[in-house]
């Protein structure tokens, strides 16, 4: 469901997905005597589903029932590094590792059962783990196996997974293995973990991003809260919770802060952006025969700073003993983040376990990491005690990182015929990763406030061949004979930036596919015909046609304060397509009502997955089109509460009808990001069709559209 | 000391002047009722207080003296779940499910109230929760599902 950054450069040899690091079969699965097959993948549950999606596949492969199958929460050093869960790959990377461990360790199974038994090993069938001979006589089992350590060995390169038309359990809907914990309120999150002498904590925030704390007045504290503090982090522990967040409030208030002043105007960010040093870098460059320019259109696009806004708050919980760190998370990335740990406390790796718990929904690199350090610092008062530290709301929407406020510019022409003829685009953003465990420097927030400080990397773009940062989608996928793309990154983050779901492609085809809008019109043509005779890609049509189907675009009435767009990107260009179709309506704001998106995701694995994915991600589209900004003064953000950073609500929410395109024989390519930027641009697309206003601020609030 | 029925059964907490989510979540060792904000803003931590969805998170603990408090623990188990329990895994209603805690004894209020609400109805009364995900429409069509197989 995340996003971001870098798939892992493919490595030597011919093991699929993350197969390809992590070689060994027992360290992806084990079988044990009562019958269960334990999974452990080192990606992480963060609401998208991934765990029953895994799960599925291992118990196709392997010709077990689904509930025989077991995921283990990834942890280190229990499961393999898997890097962080992100992009809209997990399928891809741990998915397809999976499979194929899971059919070399049905072989490997097969063929110790027919040695001991004599049964040819093409004549054994496997029926929910029991090897069955041609008679009927069950001459063994996994589960009678379990012991031999027969996956103690490196995954055969020439293990084969079942046909797609064979299999059973991958490609139906089956039920999330997570959700009856949900609803029935039982412990999952990590916020839900009780240990033995656990202490809460919280953390002091100071007033502004670059602050130092000068002193703190000596008093008593509620509940006998013990204070913690490296430098100008500062934070509480109390055995309850109340009497933490009671010693928290009257701590700020003995505290004074040396503040300043950093961050950009808030109210002139476009401005800001193009004035702003950065590096500048030419993504993309074609100069094909072209008819002459007939029409020239020019449009700048603006998008603001966004921020996760996950229902819960970040909350980890931490132990040392004996100089010895142990870290309970809803980190992305169990391995990145131990990296990370190590450098921030200077201590070696190995000294340090990180376990994976659920945490609430997870769209992208968020506080999850901060907290973990923040929680480890103050575990630092209270030796051999686990501490579970939780951000308020403020920090949560104050203090994350959050998506860079971008700009698009766009200068395109249609020659005398109604092609495109040119299109020059400049895209000025921030990096969009700062994850942690990358670089030489730790990323995690306190590093900033410890003793000493260290300053956080600014933000990074990764390459376009792993999806890129702020290039993500920012080459328009259509015909276009002269092209130009250029990315400015700014030299410095005022505000911290970090993946968001869908990094820049949200702002990237907002713009393309308002332009291809704006185009159409120029050119006297309908939206989606004019996007067709521009698109070659042919998975990219049909998603198209569907979508424009689905929402009867070509039968389509006017009515009155009523308006429907069309929008359509392939995530990454290496991705999962989507169009998507928009109905909004015009009252004293702009109202999403319908939505009809039309998906293409190569191999499914569970559809209803899938769907819920894809509907996911177009309501959050709704949500950032409509109504999304942070919002900061010189110090430090403001937008700090739901008052201040609404996102959409239950009263807002559109319809919303999603069909998928089957394709089982093609590769999966993940679902999670896909269609929040399709979505944005349809409703873009609708607001002009309704009011005859090219949006080119987000939030399409009255007051941007007022200003386009 | 306050004494209150939790999920229908008797129980006596210290009186300390904690919000009764800490209480629920510490000393009666429930997991339900989530903290989202601390300030009425998102609905996490509701929890029915004498039948009306109350906000866990601002209630001192000694408002509930004598008074019922249901969390969604108390609406039902696996083994026998509430109808919305039910109906929200049948739709598959939720991606992280953070905040279904809140949403599900929501929806039971409602359902006391109206058995037969129509969607703009179910909308009202979930306006105060937040889901993030985007699962609002499962969650319509799950409490619709429930609904009906409560007036079967």
């Amino acid at each position: 469901m995340s996003s971001d950054l870098d798939r892992r450069a493919a490595p030597p040899g011919r093991l699929p997905g993350s197969l390809a690091n992590n070689p060994r079969l027992d360290r992806w699965l084990t079988f044990d005597a009562a019958g269960h097959v334990t999974v452990t993948p080192g990606k992480v549950e963060l609401g998208q589903g991934i765990l029953t999606a895994l799960a599925q596949i291992v118990a196709d492969e392997l010709d077990v029932a689904l509930p025989r199958v077991r995921v283990t929460a990834a942890s280190t050093p229990g499961s393999p590094n898997e890097g962080v869960t992100s992009g809209s790959l997990s399928v891809q990377d741990s998915g397809m590792a999976l499979r194929h461990a899971a059919a070399a360790a049905r072989a490997i199974h097969l063929q110790v059962a027919a040695q001991r038994s004599g049964v040819p090993v093409e004549a054994l069938r496997v029926e929910d783990g029991a090897f069955v001979a041609p008679d009927g006589r069950q001459v063994a089992s996994y589960w009678s196996q379990a012991d031999a350590a027969l996956l103690a060995c490196d995954a055969p390169e020439d293990a084969r997974a079942k046909a797609p038309s064979a299999r059973r359990i991958a490609g139906t809907s089956a039920a999330r293995i997570d959700l009856p914990d949900k609803v029935f309120g039982a412990p999952r999150f990590v916020h839900d973990l009780r240990l033995p002498g656990m202490l809460h904590a919280r953390v002091v925030r100071p007033p502004a991003r670059r602050a130092r704390l000068v002193s703190v007045k000596d008093g008593t504290l509620p509940g006998d809260a013990v204070v913690a503090r490296d430098g100008s982090f500062l934070a509480v522990l109390a055995a309850q919770e109340h009497d933490a967040e009671r010693a928290a409030e009257r701590l700020a208030a003995r505290c004074d802060w040396a503040a300043e002043d950093t961050l950009p105007p808030e109210h002139a960010l476009a401005d800001w952006l193009r004035a702003a040093p950065g590096e500048q870098a030419v993504i993309a460059e074609r100069d094909e025969a072209a008819g002459e320019p007939a029409h020239t259109l020019r449009a700048s696009f603006f998008r603001p700073y966004v921020t996760h806004a996950s229902v819960g708050t970040c909350c980890a919980v931490a132990r040392w003993q004996d100089g010895a760190l142990e870290v309970w998370t809803h980190s992305q990335g169990v391995y990145n983040l131990r990296a990370d740990l190590a450098k921030a406390l200077v201590m070696p790796e190995d000294d340090i376990v990180v376990r994976h718990m659920e945490g609430a929904g997870c769209y992208g690199h968020n506080g999850a990491d901060d907290v973990a350090l923040d929680a480890a610092l103050a575990a630092r008062a209270a030796p051999g005690r686990p501490v579970r530290l939780l951000w308020s709301r403020a920090e949560e929407l104050g203090w994350g990182p959050v998506s860079s406020a971008m700009v698009v510019d766009v200068e395109a022409s249609l020659d005398a015929q109604g092609n495109i003829a040119s299109w020059r685009e400049d895209v000025i953003s921030h990096g969009h990763s700062s994850r942690p465990g990358r670089g030489a420097m730790p990323t995690l927030l306190a590093v900033e406030y410890m003793d000493p400080p260290r300053a956080i990397p600014n933000a990074l773009n990764p390459p376009l061949a792993s999806g890129g940062g702020a290039q993500r989608n920012a080459i328009p996928a259509y015909r276009i004979p002269k092209l130009s793309v250029g990315v400015k990154r700014l030299a410095e983050m005022p505000l911290r930036v970090s993946a968001l779901r869908g990094l820049g492609a949200p702002a990237n085809v907002f713009a393309i596919e308002s332009v291809m809008d704006e185009l159409a019109q120029m050119a006297g043509e309908d939206a989606l015909d004019f996007r067709l005779r521009h698109l070659e890609d042919p998975r990219g049509r049909a998603v198209l046609s569907l979508a424009a189907e689905m929402a009867g675009w070509h039968g389509r009435t006017k009515r009155e304060g009523f308006g429907m767009g069309l929008a359509y990107a392939r995530y990454k260009h290496t991705g999962a397509y989507c169009a998507v179709a928009a109905e909004i309506e015009a009252l004293d704001r702009v109202v999403c009502r319908r939505l009809w998106i039309a998906a293409d995701v190569g191999e499914v694995i569970n559809p209803d997955g899938v769907a819920n994915q894809y509907e996911g991600g177009a309501i959050h589209g709704v949500s950032m089109a409509l109504k999304e900004a942070v919002a900061f003064g010189p110090r430090a953000v403001t937008s700090d509460d739901w008052e201040s950073y609404p996102i959409l609500r239950f009263s807002e929410v559109p319809a919303v009808e999603t069909r998928l395109i089957p394709r089982p024989d093609e590769k999966p390519l993940g679902a999670g990001e896909a269609s929040l930027a399709p979505a944005i641009a349809a409703i873009a697309n609708a607001i002009h069709d309704a009011l005859g206003i090219r949006p080119r601020a987000m939030p399409f609030t009255p007051e941007n559209l007022a200003a386009s | 000391m306050v004494a209150f029925t939790l999920n229908g059964a008797a129980v006596s907490v210290e009186a300390t002047g904690a919000p009764l989510l800490h209480v629920l979540r510490g000393a009666c060792g429930l997991s339900g009722p989530r903290f989202g904000c601390g300030a009425e803003q998102c609905g996490a931590c509701v929890v029915l207080v004498d039948g009306a969805p109350a906000y866990a998170c601002t209630l001192g603990i000694e408002a509930v003296a004598g008074r019922s408090v249901t969390t969604v623990e108390g609406l039902g188990t696996p083994e026998a779940p509430h109808p919305l329990q039910r109906a929200f895994l049948d739709e598959q209603a939720g991606q992280c499910g953070f905040c279904l805690s809140g949403i599900l004894v929501a929806a039971a209020a409602l359902l006391a109230r109206d058995p037969d609400p129509d969607e703009a109805a179910i909308r009202a009364a979930l306006d105060p929760h937040l889901c993030r995900c985007g699962s609002h429409n499962r969650i319509l069509r799950a409490v619709q599902r429930a609904a009906a197989e409560m007036r079967a």
